[in-house]
């Protein structure tokens, strides 16, 4: 999974694909993904970020993430090339 | 120091579906290189952009164009007369034809310049020839075909499957969903805009457009690609965004180049969910959201003017990526002296 170069991701959370002219807004913990994919990042890496961070457990993350990283695949903000 | 000129420039009718003349204007207005004066060219005493006198500075009726080319010269010789014109930019697919025939008289008899397509690059990419035009310079285009009258519809439905688009030689689109809808906008869109009717391949997808010019000599000058991110219930962008997207401005330089395209231009297309571009049309004059390209950096206007003038204008090389336009409506409060003026006597 990788972010599209040239999508630009604002300290906000705000995000724009130039593109398709989309744009899309993110809470805090869907701008760390962003960041840490946009870093190349494993997903091992970021589950293991993630858990030692926030409250939550294994198979919640694994849902949430596999949901998330399908809405950028979907938007055209990321990829699935590994 | 800036170059004094005076530029007539028509389509002042801003409105929900608007001309271009005003974005035109606005941005010749913010010309580094030339002092504009703008003279307006309307049709109809409603055309808000007569009652701009921050933007046009002076303003005449011109005859529609179904009156002919001699109505027109003769509006053209009184009006050059009082205002000494340099340059004129036509805005209206219905009335280029008559502007492109007086081109090279109105150089000739009063120095003054247009920067027009060709008649042959004017008809090749009408939409009842885009399919043909597609295939000569290598761009898809949907699979379109013109239609006369109504008793071809049950061929037409055998050779389109539904929904299929139904559009009028200049202007209007309608999808429809069967037969009877054919029918209807048909019969609408006719009755407006006169035969043949196009009926074209509906093609799912997103609409990109580009605004760009060419020079005449196969160099695009500039090319500005946009997505509508709100559309009227007329079709047009009331808000749109300016696109990274290399492989549209490819197609539109490619466009360009092979054709010779000769001033401004709009490339609509359909971009699908696999990232293949459809030219759904070529609008042979700069579209109503043209400013947008200024505001990116290139300033399709002035540049249009250059060339209009002989002079050298090299291609623009970036421009800026995720500019926004938003349109508004505006109330002006006009005397109706004014109204009353160019009513009878054709100026204001």
């Amino acid at each position: 999974m990788k972010i599209k170069k040239n999508v630009a991701i604002s300290e906000s959370g705000f995000i724009f694909n130039p593109t398709t002219g989309d744009s899309f807004s993110t809470n805090p913990i869907g701008l760390e993904i962003i960041r840490m994919l946009k870093d190349d990042k494993s997903k091992d890496e970021i589950r293991k970020s993630i858990l030692s961070k926030y409250i939550t457990d294994e198979s919640t993350f694994e849902k949430d993430y596999y949901d998330f990283v399908m809405m950028l695949q979907t938007n055209q903000v990321a990829d699935d090339s590994e | 120091m800036k170059q004094k000129i005076t530029v007539a420039v028509s389509g002042l009718n801003n409105i929900d579906s608007p001309g271009p003349g005003i974005p035109v204007i606005r941005a010749l207005k913010e010309s580094k290189d030339f002092d504009v004066r703008i003279i307006g060219l309307s049709y109809e005493t409603l055309e808000p952009g007569l009652y701009m006198h921050d933007l046009v500075d002076k303003s005449y009726q011109i005859p529609f164009p179904g009156a002919g080319i001699d109505s027109l010269l003769e509006r053209i010789y009184y009006i050059h007369n009082q205002e000494k014109l340099d340059v004129i930019i036509p805005n209206f697919d219905a009335e280029l034809a008559n502007f492109m025939k007086i081109e090279p008289l109105l150089k000739s008899d009063l120095g003054i310049s247009m920067f027009l397509p060709t008649q042959e690059q004017f008809d090749e990419r009408h939409k009842a020839n885009l399919f043909e035009f597609g295939e000569k310079h290598g761009v898809d285009v949907p699979f379109s075909k013109m239609m006369f009258n109504t008793s071809e519809i049950p061929v037409i439905s055998k050779e389109f499957s539904y929904p299929m688009v139904v559009k009028g030689k200049f202007y209007d689109a309608y999808i429809a969903y069967n037969a009877e809808q054919v029918a209807n906008y048909f019969n609408k869109i006719s009755a407006k805009w006169g035969l043949p009717i196009i009926i074209q391949e509906y093609v799912f997808g997103s609409e990109v457009n580009v605004t760009a010019l060419g020079d005449g000599k196969g160099n695009a000058i500039s090319a500005v690609p946009m997505r509508k991110l709100f559309i009227t219930d007329k079709g047009k962008a009331w808000a749109g965004i300016s696109l990274d997207d290399e492989e549209l401005v490819n197609i539109a330089n490619r466009v360009i180049s092979s054709s010779k395209w000769r001033g401004g231009m709009e490339l609509e297309f359909i971009k699908t969910a696999e990232n293949k571009y459809y030219l759904l049309e070529i609008n042979p004059r700069f579209p109503a959201w043209v400013y947008l390209a200024a505001g990116c950096g290139q300033n399709q206007p002035e540049a249009l003017v250059k060339l209009a003038l002989g002079q050298n204008v090299p291609p623009y090389k970036a421009y800026d990526i995720g500019k926004m336009f938003i349109r508004y409506s505006f109330d002006m409060i006009v005397d109706l002296k004014e109204f009353e003026q160019i009513s009878t006597i054709g100026e204001l």
